[in-house]
């Protein structure tokens, strides 16, 4: 077969960038799920939330949708700090976080799908944005400015969680609450109070996923459970709890999607995630930086 | 009250259920009662696994979808009657629920659950890439109006509506023996304390499995039949999330337990969906659900059959 050279690194260059946004997209999570055990399989909904949130503002006042969802952070942040009480309140108090935990989130989720869909309906939408459209060509390489200014944006992100999670106290603590609660409180730390502040930011990560998805693509309510199998799929290949794993896993993931819709379709993009999440769960539970 | 004299009164019930339709003459309600038992049956198969194992399956459309496409298939390839579709559907399903579980159960619970999860959309989307069954544009089936049994001409619908109906009964009998066999006891401890389990001699993966496959049977049972009542299949309605969420929230909100609370949970809100459709709207009558749902996880976590066991207990103690 005659491969052009050109078409394989564009498709490797393009997925790397969405690499990035995945990474971005799986951050908060990392934190939920890898660090504090809770199976947020709504935080997809809260992404697409965070997406219509930057189109509304955009198309009514032409706010730039990546300010939007800055200006957003605390209002996710205290969406995200309610779902954590409400959870640990109805569930994790009384231990029944596996069975019916789980359902609640699948609720959320699909609560959530279902008012966009009343709200908005089902036709796609897109922002606008003087990044929208143009490129920048080095030598055989297209950068579209839509993939790298959420790249840029995304690694910003990531790598202030990253200080945040490392450096900080409350990060530590965050990093520990999972494995010692009797320790952290030996550290004069509230247990649920830094699961409830962790819970919080990963949901607050979602505002900023959600502009820089409505950026990348257009979007309608279930584009969300595409993104399921995706960020568990990063989030367990990279090892749970881990950022920098999880940036890895992404670039990966990207990579290999981008070459799979490049060569055989984007119809079989999806099924990629999938692919990587059994393969890792059968050999290798423990992810790529897995303790 | 043993298995058999449960199954001879759940077929007596049934009996009832056909005589009272078959008095009624009237198609639709053929059409709003084989919704209503397609969904008994995916949340008992739901509950075998959920309920009594404690392991959550959000893939449960995605069963239902295989079953309903190897009917597709089939239908294509080499017609046969609808009973012996319904069987071909449980191998298939039973068969990918035995893999995700082989493949996923030996780490923690949750994992499954995503697993189950992703597996929805994967096979969405070679359902999607598959011309032959139909691909994104979907598929026709056309519907016999009558079926020929010795000389008898049946009404379609009505036969469909029977196969369910038989269909709703063994899954619910199956339930109900489980519950009260060793290997109901075995999905209990898996339920409470899977470490205690394994101590204690439960072979939890063999037990897990069996669990998986059997919820996954049924599921493609319930769902073989699909195309020929739908008429025309395509791979967003056999894929919906109504089923996920219907065959979660049924046994949630009737009660998780015993078999009761997922046929208690699948008459309610089977019927309230019926009214909703077509009082309000079909997003609308989604939304319910899921509000529901949300609601009776938090306030009544043992669902309405746990209530009404609150209630007699309260009663009891003067």
């Amino acid at each position: 077969m005659d491969i052009s050279w050109d078409l394989v690194v564009n498709a490797i260059v393009a997925g790397l960038l969405l690499g990035v946004f995945y990474a971005a997209v799986t951050a908060g999570v990392s934190i939920s799920f890898g660090m504090l055990d809770i199976v947020n399989i709504a935080h997809p909904a809260f992404i697409i939330l965070g997406s219509y949130i930057a189109y509304f503002v955009n198309i009514n006042y032409g706010v730039d949708p990546i300010v939007v969802s800055i200006v957003a952070l605390p209002a996710f942040y205290a969406l995200g700090a309610a779902v954590y009480q409400v959870y640990y309140v109805s569930f994790e108090k009384r231990g029944q976080e596996s069975l019916r935990g789980l359902a609640f989130f699948f609720g959320l989720l699909f609560v959530t799908e279902v008012s966009l869909i009343l709200v908005f309906g089902v036709d796609y939408r897109y922002v606008e944005a003087a990044y929208i459209g143009p490129s920048v060509h080095i030598g055989l390489i297209d950068l579209p400015l839509r993939m790298l200014v959420p790249c840029v944006v995304a690694l910003a992100m990531f790598a202030m969680l990253q200080l945040f999670v490392t450096r900080t106290f409350l990060g530590r603590a965050i990093m520990a609450v999972s494995q010692d609660q009797l320790a952290l409180q030996l550290m004069a730390a509230d247990p649920i109070r830094i699961k409830r502040i962790a819970f919080a930011i990963s949901i607050a990560a979602t505002s900023i996923a959600g502009a820089l998805l409505i950026v990348i693509q257009p979007i309608e309510p279930s584009v969300g459970r595409d993104y399921i199998g995706r960020i568990f799929a990063i989030c367990v290949l990279g090892g749970l709890g881990s950022m920098p794993g999880a940036l890895i896993a992404a670039m990966l993931l990207g990579v290999v999607e981008s070459l799979t819709s490049t060569f055989y379709g984007p119809s079989w993009a999806p099924a990629v995630a999938f692919g990587f999440l059994l393969l890792t769960l059968a050999f290798r539970p423990a992810g790529l930086l897995g303790r | 009250m043993n298995g058999v004299k449960f199954f001879l009164i759940a077929i007596g019930i049934g009996l009832l259920i056909l005589a009272f339709a078959h008095w009624l003459e009237l198609d639709y309600f053929y059409f709003a009662g084989y919704t209503i038992l397609q969904f008994i049956v995916l949340a008992t198969a739901w509950n075998i696994l959920g309920g009594y194992c404690g392991y959550v399956n959000f893939g449960s459309a995605a069963f239902f979808a295989l079953g309903a496409y190897s009917s597709v298939f089939i239908h294509k390839t080499f017609p046969l009657p609808v009973p012996i579709l319904m069987l071909i559907g449980a191998a298939v399903s039973g068969f990918v629920g035995f893999g995700m579980g082989y493949l996923t159960l030996r780490l923690r619970g949750a994992f499954f659950a995503i697993a189950t999860l992703a597996m929805a959309v994967v096979l969405q989307t070679l359902v999607v890439n598959w011309d032959y069954v139909g691909g994104s544009r979907g598929a026709y089936i056309i519907r016999p109006e009558t079926l020929d049994i010795a000389g008898f001409q049946i009404n379609y619908i009505e036969y469909l509506f029977v196969l369910m109906l038989v269909l709703a009964v063994i899954a619910l009998t199956t339930a109900r023996t489980i519950e009260r066999s060793q290997l109901g006891f075995g999905f209990a401890t898996i339920r409470d304390d899977e470490m205690a389990a394994e101590a204690s001699g439960v072979p939890t993966l063999r037990v897990k499995l069996i669990a998986t496959t059997l919820s996954g049977a049924f599921m493609g049972m319930a769902g073989a039949p699909f195309p020929y009542y739908i008429g025309y299949l395509q791979p967003a309605s056999a894929f919906g999330l109504e089923y996920a969420v219907n065959s979660i929230a049924m046994p949630m909100i009737g009660g998780t337990t015993s078999w009761i609370g997922p046929l208690v949970g699948s008459i309610l809100l089977g019927s309230l969906q019926q009214i909703a459709t077509v009082t309000i709207s079909s997003a609308v009558n989604l939304l319910i659900v899921g509000l529901l749902l949300v609601a009776f996880v938090i306030i009544a976590p043992n669902g309405l059959v746990g209530l009404v066991q609150e209630r007699l207990r309260a009663r009891r103690k003067p």
